[in-house]
């Protein structure tokens, strides 16, 4: 999108005045998304949520097989600045676990053991790990004294870290979200577009297959297509098999709205005018269609994305999505399945916690965007 | 009217065609079919089957046919009503579906109710008042309410349940019902049993169709016939009932084709998890036995289920709204 400058002739003929300022639409559809508080805020927490993911390894202060023998199912440790003697310290620290089993039920009990103190270092060395897979450091952004440990989650059953594992699972789900509907744009567009701008008979078997794919219940089509995925794959095939099949459902709302907006501005001017000069077809539509709605597809897109993450996570949470070593929210969800694990150990339900405000943030963001893209929108003006 | 019903049914013909290619492509999609799988599991005993055995239950599967053939036998068998034989529960397709079919269209439908006897009052109320404080508690929980998957409001309700009524919430009756005769007294335990799926699996589709109601509404508040109507001193009451809820409600049934196929999903998953007698842990036992007939059959009455659903709704709407029979 170009500069929408006022000519000051035009202004003055116009009778709009000297102080006309000129915004281009980008500016516009920026100043109507800031008045939604709510896709501020979500927008925000995403950016922050995406950074953490990208950096998981330098966040987190355990990889995603490490074992703690000494805390099994063991609850979140909270940072204390004052110690039990009520004196302050600035540097925080974290109690031991003191570790009981209840005679009767044989289930463990953990308590702060406040005789024992691990302060809390940061950037310091820990852990090796290999960052993006590329180099290998051992710095993190915090962690404990090599003898001492850090929960901040919690465990889960086999004595692996909770937070780590939290951070490491929101790399693989977030990405999933992003990298499906990259591919649902794709699709969406391509469908669309072609039904949309040659019309006719491929517009309506486009349209056939949208208005079938639409009607089918995308979760028990999922469930056969995963189960389909050869147990032989390594993880990373594993993964674009489920993000691909996530995607195959999803790119009909996108086409649908694409090929509305086409058939709309096949008969606009500016659209005719660029033919008559000689453009080609796929110049018209990506230098003169595509622009105009870009917005409306970013908005779209933003709104597809919940529904990809939660894809995954049921998927994974039946058992038939990603498996274990690899290690999403839907991954970690699955050992939570049973209704005790809420009784007993509540803090494996984190990774459901993320996934529900995440799914909540990108929600509320896709609805700012939706209204800040459409210049007659009441919704942002009210 | 009529000639809108018949073209609505002749259509959904080539719907279902299509989907029924694309659902036999799916079950056809693993590697290794019905017979290796079989033959792995005899394997597994010990037993070494003879060629003649494999060439039989080959046969008996069709496998032996051309591709397209055995698309037409499967198409032309699920039509006359015979879904073929489950290999892993040793028992008739026909019967597994029909035992568990009328479980999941209960749920479904039943959900579908809540949605819609939640959703209006509160769709009307969040509307009328307007950034009260009620209206932003409303708002937040279809929020959140959008935003939890189904699976994890089933393992919360599931634990709730057990908290305060100490009762164990999973499963469609109590265990003295479980395999009795159908009664009244049964029927009436189902019903205890059956509001707390309702209630999850109807919980997201409430939350959007609430703020859709509430969203048209407020558009409809704001148009000039209300204000000449509350100028002439319509009553609050009826200033908003009688014509711009009646105008609000529409997607109450243009979005039927939009909610049900994901409430068919969310009952597969919720059943899943409480274990429920429907045909969502049927599908997932016969996807991870590899049983292809079941699931295709399974897959096929699902699909079945949402399209003639769609159908109705489309029909129904064209009942209510002259705008869409005559277009």
């Amino acid at each position: 999108m170009s500069e929408a400058a006022i000519d000051p002739v035009v202004a003055a003929a116009a009778g709009l005045g000297e102080d006309v300022v000129a915004i281009s639409p980008r500016r516009l559809m920026w100043l109507r998304f800031r008045r939604h508080r709510l896709a501020l805020v979500s927008g925000a927490f995403l950016i922050a949520l995406y950074t953490l993911a990208a950096f998981c390894e330098f966040i987190s202060p355990y990889g995603t097989v490490t074992r703690n023998d000494e805390a099994i199912n063991a609850p979140p440790m909270s940072v204390h600045f004052f110690d039990a003697e009520g004196d302050f310290h600035l540097r925080p620290f974290v109690y031991a676990y003191h570790m009981e089993v209840d005679p009767e039920t044989w289930i463990r009990i953990y308590t702060e053991d406040t005789d024992r103190k691990f302060p809390i270092r940061f950037f310091a060395r820990g852990e090796r790990y290999k960052m993006w897979s590329l180099f290998e450091i051992d710095r993190h952004l915090f962690t404990v004294d090599e003898d001492a440990y850090i929960h901040l989650f919690g465990t889960d059953p086999l004595g692996r870290d909770m937070f780590s594992r939290v951070f490491y699972g929101a790399r693989v789900s977030l990405s999933i979200g992003l990298v499906g509907v990259v591919l649902t744009i794709v699709l969406g567009i391509l469908l669309g577009g072609v039904a949309g701008y040659l019309g006719g008979l491929v517009d309506r078997a486009v349209n056939k297959v949208i208005e079938v794919l639409q009607c089918l219940p995308s979760l028990p089509l999922w469930m056969a297509l995963s189960a389909t995925l050869p147990v032989h794959w390594s993880p990373l095939l594993v993964y674009f098999g489920i993000t691909i099949i996530l995607s195959l459902f999803g790119w009909t709302s996108l086409a649908r709205q694409v090929r509305g907006r086409f058939l709309a501005l096949r008969e606009e001017d500016f659209v005719m005018a660029a033919r008559l000069m000689g453009a080609n077809t796929p110049r018209v539509i990506h230098k003169h269609m595509l622009p105009s709605f870009s917005s409306h597809i970013i908005a779209t897109a933003t709104l597809a994305v919940p529904g990809m993450i939660l894809g995954e996570t049921a998927l994974s949470f039946l058992g038939i999505g990603l498996r274990p070593p690899v290690v999403s929210w839907g991954v970690l969800m699955f050992q939570a399945q049973n209704p005790l694990v809420i009784e007993l150990t509540p803090w494996q339900m984190l990774p459901g916690l993320f996934v529900v405000l995440t799914v909540m943030a990108f929600n509320l963001l896709g609805d700012g965007l939706r209204d800040a893209a459409d210049p007659y929108s009441t919704a942002a003006t009210q | 009217m009529r000639s809108y019903v018949v073209s609505r049914l002749l259509g959904l013909i080539p719907t279902l065609a299509i989907i029924s290619v694309i659902i036999f492509a799916v079950i056809q999609l693993p590697e290794g079919d019905v017979v290796s799988s079989t033959l792995d599991r005899l394997a597994a005993q010990g037993i070494a089957p003879t060629e003649e055995y494999v060439q039989n239950l080959r046969a008996q599967y069709n496998l032996d046919k051309p591709m397209l053939q055995q698309y037409a036998l499967w198409a032309y068998n699920f039509l006359t009503g015979d879904m073929g034989y489950s290999y892993v529960f040793e028992r008739p397709v026909n019967d597994l579906v029909w035992e568990r079919l009328g479980f999941t269209l209960s749920i479904t439908v039943s959900a579908l109710l809540f949605t819609w006897i939640v959703a209006l009052p509160i769709g009307i109320y969040s509307a009328v008042r307007q950034y009260s404080i009620g209206d932003y508690v409303m708002t937040t929980i279809a929020l959140v309410g959008l935003a939890t998957p189904p699976f994890l409001l089933a393992l919360i309700f599931m634990h709730l349940g057990f908290e305060w009524f100490g009762v164990s919430t999973g499963g469609l009756f109590s265990p003295e019902f479980e395999d009795a005769a159908w009664s009244w007294a049964r029927v009436v335990d189902m019903l205890a049993h059956l509001w707390l799926p309702m209630v999850i699996v109807g919980l997201g589709s409430a939350a959007f169709t609430m703020r859709i109601l509430r969203a048209n509404l407020l558009d409809e508040l704001n148009k000039p016939y209300v204000v000449t109507a509350r100028a002439k001193g319509v009553g609050p009451v009826k200033l908003v009932l009688k014509y711009p809820v009646r105008i609000a409600i529409n997607p109450f049934i243009s979005n039927i084709g939009l909610m049900l196929p994901a409430l068919v999903s969310g009952e597969a998953l919720v059943s899943l998890v409480m274990g429920l007698p429907t045909i969502g842990p049927l599908l997932l036992q016969s996807l991870l036995n590899q049983d292809m007939f079941l699931a295709g059959s399974l897959l096929m009455w699902l699909a079945i289920l949402t399209v003639v659903g769609i159908l109705l709704s489309d029909l129904l709407l064209a009942w209510v709204d002259p705008r869409i029979r005559f277009e």
